[in-house]
């Protein structure tokens, strides 16, 4: 068992490094292509060099970003097979799906029109120069989508049924799953957030330009550009974080109650605007959760439901199936100790239907598979030995949540204040202080944009699949130790990458900011 | 549609995708004949040229992926899970590449052209070399078991378990190794001649091209030859009982010169190899000794397309498992034991339908961008070049 604990942890340790990586550079490639698509199309209209000059210096910036985006991305869909082989097979049949339609739709059109962006624009015409642009962000889109789907079937798995002949799930409606409230808000918040990561960086980069008293005009036909991008990304990613905090509260209670360390919930449950956790406190103690805490009122049972009475399950009450009404009263359900039992239920309905059908004994295979049926939505449950194991942990989950929130606010006021200045006070644009504030907040956007990362697959630890596979079922028998070197092997090439990817980018910028722009004309 | 007949079109899927893979490796080909250019201005012709075309390879390997996961999700789950050494190693030479043609000549890219040269060398070798071997094991085998009740073990719950060697053992098996390195040197002659077809204006590199057309291509023939050699004479397994889905309960049985057979009893895929040697030895020879043929891509293309779609039936359709265990056969994977469900392989089944719509644009695009590379496109300031 520690052997296994072993390779699951290293594992999941080599998926979180891949995958943290990818998400650096991914949001970017999202923004940008849709920017430089925007800028593009007023070249077109324009016919002004100086636009052609502004789309080409961010498109540059797009490639150097999206080959190491797709390098990053290649290892995460064959991880699934390499390291996660039993969840390959358990539930393949669904969640291949989107995978192959991602290669299909998006990556060829990816692939295919980014080639006519880079080295069309003497060879086609400039139509469809324009419209392989417009083409490779669609692709962009697209190939976020299907993973999106893939991702949020996960997170709320729907559309399937158990097939204990092929002891593995398969899908038996495609629309369910596409089309999941879980995976719609997950693909416009996701993809929104690209939007805002890619305005942040064109605003961070244009404001050095100004800093460094270059191409200002250059500099700040961009930043109107970005600002009008970013802003409609923050409110969208701020609307869709709402439905996705709802459907949190619905199909993952228990990473919500994680995301907010709330331990005993209530009705009219207020929300944490600001916390320090405390660190001895745990499920089974009674410590307060909190050294400090600033909390609001009725926020998080707004948040959850849109109501702001509604009873909100801490951790403890999901623990123990505690439920109340809006007016105090008690009532339970499945406790985490009734799942686990009907997990193992569950298990051993499956051992008894493979024994039955060994035997050709059909009786027995139709009473085993009642019985599972009756307890296949705690499958997952019967893989574990107490309650606490299906706590995801909860420090990582509250701040994560926390931090990505609160830059989620100030991104929203930094939109609103660039669109302001540009407008209406561009005098603002000479500020140092200004800005700075524009150069730091491509940080600030890469923490929000990965703490919503970590968020989403922390909080829903244990599971791989949410209740039906616990993520140490879904291991392969690579060994340990051929794991160790894998993640040593592709943490050492990701951030020789990386330094390699900064310092290009670094030396393009320099570059851009000394373009002999004010000589094109307009 | 009965499932039988959705499994087998999407194997066929799986061949068509396996060989337009196979067909362009010769990015992956060209990227170890860099060494050989004579001077710099030949080399960064020479780059530009594959520069153009490695993401279009790059994704068809992606795609190969995908499709196989939702198709065949047990063979996803066996071998890459299984074989992780040799597929570990393709994954991070294809990670090295794609960052290196945009990086390779970029000021501030801290390690210099050089090396990201050698991560292209890197990935035209391994690449080539690892794929034909995880080729060469849907005929050959590999050292696993399949029990799906593992899955109901808590502490050890894994249904594909491998040897311990985790893939080594296949990289190192020479008959794997006969078909990897026979698609290493037909990457390499087809790069030679993709060289002939998208650089103009350097007779010298054209000459140099025909050379290498030659060479490449009598070592590729060679290994070829050897590799179907051993094939034909080679055992496999052929399934007893035709189980399938939902029983799963298939059993397999040694077969003496199983793939000798299988191409009589499957006759069109024997016309389709032999169609598809005259037709890769056709641009081989054009491609070498004619002087002013530049078309041998094509030939060359088309042959080995037809080629590997041959293997890939013989492989996998007259009751043959496409993915014989060497430990217990009756774990072997066909197409009829591994694959999705009916309702799965209906959906991807129409979405499929978009394939021609695919290929479409993308022959419109390799159209659009068919003007050669010259020496005079690669000296003028100004144009995006690698």
């Amino acid at each position: 068992m520690d052997d296994l604990m072993s390779v699951v942890d290293w594992s999941r340790g080599q998926f979180a490094l891949t995958a943290m990586y990818h998400w650096l550079f991914v949001p970017l490639t999202i923004g940008l292509s849709v920017i430089v698509a925007i800028m593009e199309t007023i070249y077109y209209r324009t016919k002004s060099e100086k636009w052609l000059a502004i789309t080409k210096f961010w498109m540059m910036l797009f490639g150097i970003n999206f080959a190491i985006g797709v390098a990053t991305g290649i290892i995460l869909e064959f991880e699934f097979g390499t390291n996660w082989s039993n969840y390959s097979w358990f539930v393949g049949d669904i969640f291949g799906a989107p995978l192959a339609i991602e290669g299909l739709l998006a990556f060829f059109m990816e692939s295919t029109f980014i080639a006519v962006m880079f080295f069309g624009w003497k060879k086609v015409s400039p139509a469809f120069h324009l419209a392989s642009s417009w083409l490779t962000a669609l692709g962009v889109v697209l190939s976020s989508m299907w993973i999106l789907i893939a991702n949020a079937w996960m997170q709320y798995p729907v559309g399937m049924e158990f097939d204990p002949a092929q002891m593995r799930n398969v899908m038996d409606s495609f629309a369910d799953v596409v089309l999941s409230p879980v995976a719609i808000h997950k693909f416009f918040h996701t993809v929104l957030n690209g939007w805002v990561v890619g305005s942040c960086f064109v605003v961070g980069v244009s404001c050095w330009f100004l800093f460094k008293g270059r191409n200002r005009d250059m500099a700040l036909r961009s930043i109107k550009v970005a600002g009008w991008t970013g802003l409609f990304g923050i409110l969208i990613t701020l609307w869709t974080g709402d439905g996705s905090a709802v459907d949190v509260a619905r199909v993952q209670p228990m990473k919500l109650a994680a995301m907010e360390g709330l331990y005993n919930g209530r009705p009219a449950q207020p929300i944490t605007a600001f916390g320090i956790l405390n660190p001895s406190k745990e499920a089974d103690n009674d410590e307060d959760p909190f050294i400090l805490d600033i909390q609001i009122p009725y926020g998080l049972s707004f948040l959850a439901t849109h109501n702001p009475h509604a009873f909100v399950p801490g951790i403890n009450d999901l623990i123990d199936g505690v439920r109340m009404t809006e007016e105090g009263d008690t009532f339970h359900v499945d406790s985490y100790a009734d799942r686990i039992a009907i997990g193992k239920k569950a298990h051993e309905a499956l051992r008894a239907y493979d024994t039955a059908m060994a035997q050709s004994d059909s009786e027995g295979m139709a009473a085993a598979q009642a019985q599972l049926k009756e307890n296949y939505k705690y499958f997952g449950y019967g893989y574990l030995d107490s309650p606490y194991e299906a706590v995801p942990p909860v420090a990582l989950t509250f701040y994560a949540f926390h931090i990505m929130v609160i830059c989620g606010g100030y991104l929203l006021l930094f939109f609103v204040l660039v669109l302001w200045f540009t407008y209406r006070q561009p005098r603002f644009w000479s500020n140092k202080i200004v800005q700075w504030a524009g150069m730091l907040t491509i940080c600030v956007v890469w923490v929000c944009s990965e703490c919503g990362w970590i968020t989403a697959e922390v909080g829903r630890q244990p599971w791989i699949i949410e209740s039906i596979m616990p993520t140490r079922a879904a291991i392969s028998a690579a060994g340990e130790n051929a794991v160790i070197v894998t993640f040593w092997m592709f943490a050492v090439v990701f951030t020789m990458l990386l330094a390699a990817e900064v310092c290009i980018m670094l030396n393009q910028i320099k570059k851009g900011s000394k373009l002999d722009y004010e000589s094109l004309k307009d | 549609m009965e499932l039988f007949y959705l499994q087998a079109y999407w194997w066929i899927l799986i061949s068509v995708l396996g060989a337009a893979l196979v067909f362009l490796l010769f990015v992956q080909g060209g990227q170890t004949l860099l060494w050989g250019a004579e001077t710099k201005l030949q080399r960064t012709m020479m780059v530009n040229s594959l520069g153009r075309k490695w993401e279009l390879t790059f994704t068809t390997l992606v795609v190969f992926g995908g499709a196989f996961f939702a198709s065949f999700p047990l063979f996803y789950s066996t071998s890459f899970g299984g074989a992780y050494w040799l597929w570990m190693l393709i994954l991070i030479s294809f990670v090295l590449q794609a960052v290196s043609y945009k990086y390779r000549r970029e000021p501030g890219n801290l390690y210099g052209t050089r090396t990201y040269d050698i991560f292209l060398f890197f990935n035209g070798c391994v690449g080539c070399i690892l794929l034909g071997v995880a080729v060469a094991m849907m005929f050959f085998g590999g050292e696993f078991t399949v029990t799906m009740t593992n899955v109901l073990d808590t502490s050890a719950p894994v249904i594909s378990v491998w040897a311990p060697s985790h893939g080594i053992e296949a990289i190192f098996n020479w008959k794997n190794l006969l078909l990897g390195f026979a698609v290493l040197f037909l990457a390499r002659t087809q790069a030679a001649l993709y060289f002939q077809l998208n650089i103009d204006g350097d007779d010298a590199l054209f000459k140099a091209n025909k050379r290498r057309v030659l060479v490449n291509g009598v070592i590729f023939v060679v290994f070829f030859l050897a590799f179907m050699g051993v094939l034909l004479t080679s055992r496999g397994l052929q399934a007893t009982s035709q189980g399938g889905i939902p029983t799963l309960l298939h059993s397999f049985e040694w077969v003496d010169y199983k793939y000798f057979h299988n191409y009589i009893t499957l006759w069109w895929c024997l016309i389709m190899l032999l169609l598809g040697v005259v037709a890769v030895l056709y641009g081989i020879g054009a491609g070498a000794l004619c002087k002013h043929f530049k078309n041998g891509l094509w030939f060359t293309g088309l042959g080995a397309t037809l080629v590997v779609i041959s293997l890939f039936w013989v492989a996998g359709f007259n009751d043959t498992p496409y993915f014989p265990s060497l430990l217990d056969p009756n774990c072997s994977l066909s197409i009829r034991n591994s694959s999705s469900s009916h309702f799965t392989l209906e959906v991807m089944s129409w979405v499929s339908v978009i394939i021609p719509f695919v290929l479409g644009y993308i022959i419109y695009v390799w159209y659009a961008l068919r003007k050669p590379i010259t020496p005079k496109e690669m000296e003028t300031p100004g144009e995006e070049k690698y």
